[in-house]
């Protein structure tokens, strides 16, 4: 057995990382230049202080949470329910939820401005207030895969016929047993998805522009066109929120109910096992 | 007067047991009902419209004139031109993904290194769209820190030698960014899904590495290897927001030509916009789909 520096495979991950890491680095470096002759973070301030920029990114975080609560009220009773009561229709349910991934989303946004126009039965792009709803939906159904992916999974671990049982012989009503004894148990769950769900339509730029709203993905696109150094400043921040995200992502699926949020520190476990 | 007795008392039992289960059944039912509802209203139903609409002329007749003006030159050289760049796109991210999947997983490195691409690459595989496209304007654009660099340091124009990020070759360097890192997550466990037996019974009957992946590894991967390739395929094809960064509205690819005919109507006929949507739609769907199958098939080894 030969144990020999791996010097192909050395070389594989350092090109893949430098492919990854080169564009990140002069991306920053470039963010910084925009007060020639030095190094600042001119860019930033200029990015922040924007009212546009203050104006889109309020908005998109708005529409990007009512997106989280409506995804989370729809899904987690129907997964529950569904897993409950009718497991014959998961395949159903499960298929509808992974439709969004075929359907690109310039597509569903085009059905919705033909379906919801203002001559329609329902027309929800005749009025400011109904456009906002339909973009708030379009992400709920965007979002829908990973919510559904992410909850279900939540729900596998949970023992929740027993856990519905015991709320019933408790005399909890239906509706009690989901909001007190379902929903803090996938809270987890629920809270992981959200996170994938606020980086998908935080920056998302199809719908809020064919919808026509003020949102912060055709805001970053406009900038894009009549500036040099603010782009590349927001690009950095956007890749910090992306990571930020995903980690939060990533700790709370990975966390088990009743779990405790930090682990407890060896010191104190130490103790414990003298005394 | 028998046989009407047996029959009253056979209709008085009949709807007993079935009554309960009706209920049952209907409440059943409406637990799901919103879900349904939801996903009817602003999923299915904007869908369905489409496709209808994609068969019917501007009177609400059938027509297959909208599928028959798909073939129409511009329409065929943007389908064309979505699918060259989306199969290009999908085979060097398969290609790097499992190259860099082989090294990091298999090749002996230590474990942090993998580690740091996983992580690095959840990231990056959801770093799409509009900030995508700036970061490589920054980096490889006309004034970009890289093309500078290498005019200033080493005397090489990058643009002057051909290359330019606003093209078709530069969207694929782009695209690269979350094709590799997405095909590095969906075989890293397949890859770990090598049973180390296999090696090592290979290396007993004296085969080389070539021959171990050439007569094992390889086709063990292969449904997985293609499945990914569909899966970036689709991936790539959808993708709306990075290219319209990049390239601006002049760019042909189906999704921008859609998203024009929305915005001005280009065609000059709806009911062509919906013939393009279906386009996308089936393209998709039959890409999806055939990931789907082909994981099931994948997973067979993986028990």
């Amino acid at each position: 057995m030969k144990k020999s520096f791996p010097f192909a495979a050395a070389i594989t991950a350092f090109i893949a990382a430098s492919y990854f890491l080169v564009p990140l680095i002069a991306t920053f470096y470039f963010s910084l230049r925009m007060t020639r002759g030095e190094l600042s973070f001119a860019a930033y301030r200029s990015v922040l202080n924007s009212p546009e920029f203050l104006a889109t990114i309020g908005y998109s975080t708005v529409a990007s949470l009512l997106a989280i609560v409506m995804g989370a009220v729809i899904i987690v009773p129907t997964a529950y329910w569904v897993r409950l009561k009718i497991p014959k229709l998961r395949p159903v349910v499960e298929f509808i939820s992974l439709l969004p991934l075929i359907v690109p989303p310039v597509v569903l946004v085009f059905g919705y401005i033909r379906l919801f126009g203002s001559n329609s039965w329902l027309p929800l792009t005749g009025s400011t207030q109904g456009t906002d709803v339909l973009l708030v939906l379009g992400y709920v159904v965007m979002s829908m895969p990973y919510m559904f992916r992410a909850v279900d999974n939540g729900m596998a671990v949970i023992d929740i016929a027993t856990l519905t049982e015991a709320a019933e012989s408790l005399g909890a009503s239906r509706f009690r047993t989901i909001i007190f004894v379902i929903f803090p148990n996938v809270r987890a769950a629920i809270i992981s998805g959200a996170f994938l769900t606020f980086s998908i339509s935080l920056g998302e730029f199809v719908l809020a522009s064919l919808l026509n709203r003020p949102a912060f993905g055709p805001y970053l696109v406009q900038l894009g066109q009549d500036r040099a150094y603010e782009p590349a400043a927001l690009a950095v921040m956007s890749f910090a929120f992306t990571w930020a995200c995903m980690m939060l992502m990533q700790i709370f699926a990975t966390k088990k109910p009743g779990q405790r949020w930090f682990p407890r520190l060896p010191f104190s476990s130490a103790q414990r096992t003298r005394a | 007067m028998t046989l009407d007795a047996s029959a009253t008392r056979a209709e008085l039992r009949a709807p007993r047991p079935s009554v309960p289960s009706i209920r049952s059944l209907n409440w059943s039912w409406l637990g799901v009902a919103p879900f349904f509802l939801f996903t009817l209203l602003f999923l299915i139903g904007p869908v369905l419209y489409l496709v209808t609409g994609a068969f019917q002329n501007a009177e609400g007749a059938f027509t297959f004139d909208n599928m028959i003006a798909l073939g129409s030159p511009n329409i065929v050289a943007s389908f064309s031109l979505s699918i060259r760049l989306s199969i290009l796109s999908a085979l060097m991210g398969a290609v790097a993904g499992l190259l860099l999947g082989h090294a990091v997983i298999l090749g002996g490195l230590p474990s942090w290194v993998r580690n740091a691409f996983t992580t690095f690459s959840g990231v990056a595989s959801n770093f799409a769209g509009v900030p995508l496209a700036f970061a490589f304007i920054a980096t490889l654009g006309r004034l970009g820190l890289v093309t500078v660099l290498l005019r200033d340091l080493f005397g090489f124009n990058l643009y002057a030698a051909g290359f330019d990020l606003f093209s078709f070759v530069g969207l694929l360097l782009v695209y690269l960014y979350f094709q590799l890192p997405l095909m590095f997550l969906i075989i890293a466990p397949a890859l770990d899904g090598l049973k180390s037996e296999w090696r090592e019974a290979a290396e007993i009957l004296g085969a080389t590495r070539r021959q171990y992946w050439q007569m094992v590894g390889l086709p063990v991967l292969a449904p997985t290897i293609l499945g990914c390739f569909l899966l970036l395929f689709a991936n790539a094809f959808g993708t709306l927001a990075t290219v319209y960064a990049l390239m601006g509205s002049g760019f042909d690819v189906v999704p921008i030509v859609l998203f024009q005919q929305i915005r001005g109507n280009v065609l000059y006929n709806p009911n062509l916009g919906y013939a393009l949507a279906l386009g996308m739609v089936v393209i998709m769907g039959a890409s999806n789909t055939l990931y789907l199958i082909l994981r099931n098939r994948a997973e067979r080894w993986q028990k």
